[in-house]
């Protein structure tokens, strides 16, 4: 199906298909862009202590731990229904991978749902990213981390759509190397709620 | 990861399921953790270190990586490095400025 030459076959000479060596190297750029925002937060903390504006416990206790905890553990659940999908499609198994996939894209929705009340109850209290500067690097964390789980879902939508099935029947190999990939971007903004969560919720 | 055999996807499976309770019951433990009374650099230290073994786990099992190639390690590894200048390297200029150490 596919002309573009080691997009699932191992190049020779670095062992990997360009597809993972690719998805790798854009993961380590995400890690710098969300490294850049977890320094400024260090710094905006260490900063900010003494300011009127700047305490950070007491904006910190307007956020709702028990909600933040459920997101958690349906971002964990998303992560490892993910990686069933995967093992499905390497087990042959299209139908089960269709309904892991199916509980992976109900999660990212459930973990939406939940931030938009997170949200509109801020708002609701007049609390926005200019009312103080925790607010600021809160929104500004939570709310680049909101937008990659919906660049994620589009793509867990799109290979769950009948296009999927088309893929399927098409090169089997392929589709499974696409769901590697995406699981990969999957696994990587999880892996940044586990450290947004006891950062911006619990210290 | 390209060529497993059934067995042994089966076999990942159920390590799988292992990585899920171990990453939920140490949510639970960052949660029950936050309401000891400790000071901030010591909630601090028990946060970071409850998120790297769970980043860890994240890491090695859903992405492979305690079987992944040396070039991915390496790719990491110099990602990690480089977050590392990051964040030092500003914070000798803010220590120099504030006199804070």
């Amino acid at each position: 199906m596919s002309n573009i030459p080691y997009i699932v076959e191992e190049r020779p000479d670095t062992g990997l298909n360009n597809s993972k060596l690719g998805i790798w190297i854009f993961l380590a750029s995400e890690v710098m862009l969300f490294g850049g925002l977890f320094s400024a937060y260090v710094f905006l903390r260490i900063a900010a202590t003494g300011h009127p504006d700047g305490d950070f416990d007491y904006w910190g206790s307007k956020l709702n731990v028990p909600m933040a905890t459920f997101n958690t553990l349906v971002l964990i659940t998303s992560s490892v229904t993910m990686v069933m999908s995967w093992a499905s499609l390497k087990m042959q198994q299209f139908e089960k991978y269709k309904m892991y996939l199916g509980i992976t894209i109900l999660c990212a929705l459930a973990f939406l749902v939940v931030k938009y009340f997170e949200y509109t109850s801020k708002f609701h209290h007049d609390i926005y990213p200019s009312t103080s500067t925790f607010m600021g690097i809160y929104f500004t964390l939570t709310g680049l981390h909101v937008l990659h789980i919906i660049g994620g879902l589009l793509v867990l939508v799109f290979f769950w759509s009948s296009r999927a099935d088309k893929m399927w029947e098409e090169d089997q190999e392929l589709l499974t190397n696409r769901i590697e990939m995406t699981g990969l971007y999957w696994h990587f903004v999880d892996l940044v709620w586990i450290f947004l969560f006891p950062i911006l919720y619990l210290l | 990861m390209s060529n497993k055999s059934h067995d042994s996807i089966e076999h990942h499976i159920k390590t799988y399921i292992n990585v899920f309770i171990a990453l939920a019951f140490l949510t639970v433990i960052t949660v029950a953790v936050s309401y000891l009374k400790v000071s901030f650099i010591e909630a601090f230290f028990i946060a970071i270190t409850i998120a790297t073994i769970k980043g860890s786990l994240v890491l090695g099992f859903f992405m492979h990586l305690i079987s992944e190639r040396q070039a991915i390690i390496w790719i990491l590894a110099t990602t990690f490095i480089a977050f590392l200048i990051l964040l030092f390297i500003p914070l000798i200029s803010l220590t120099d400025s504030t006199g804070l150490w």
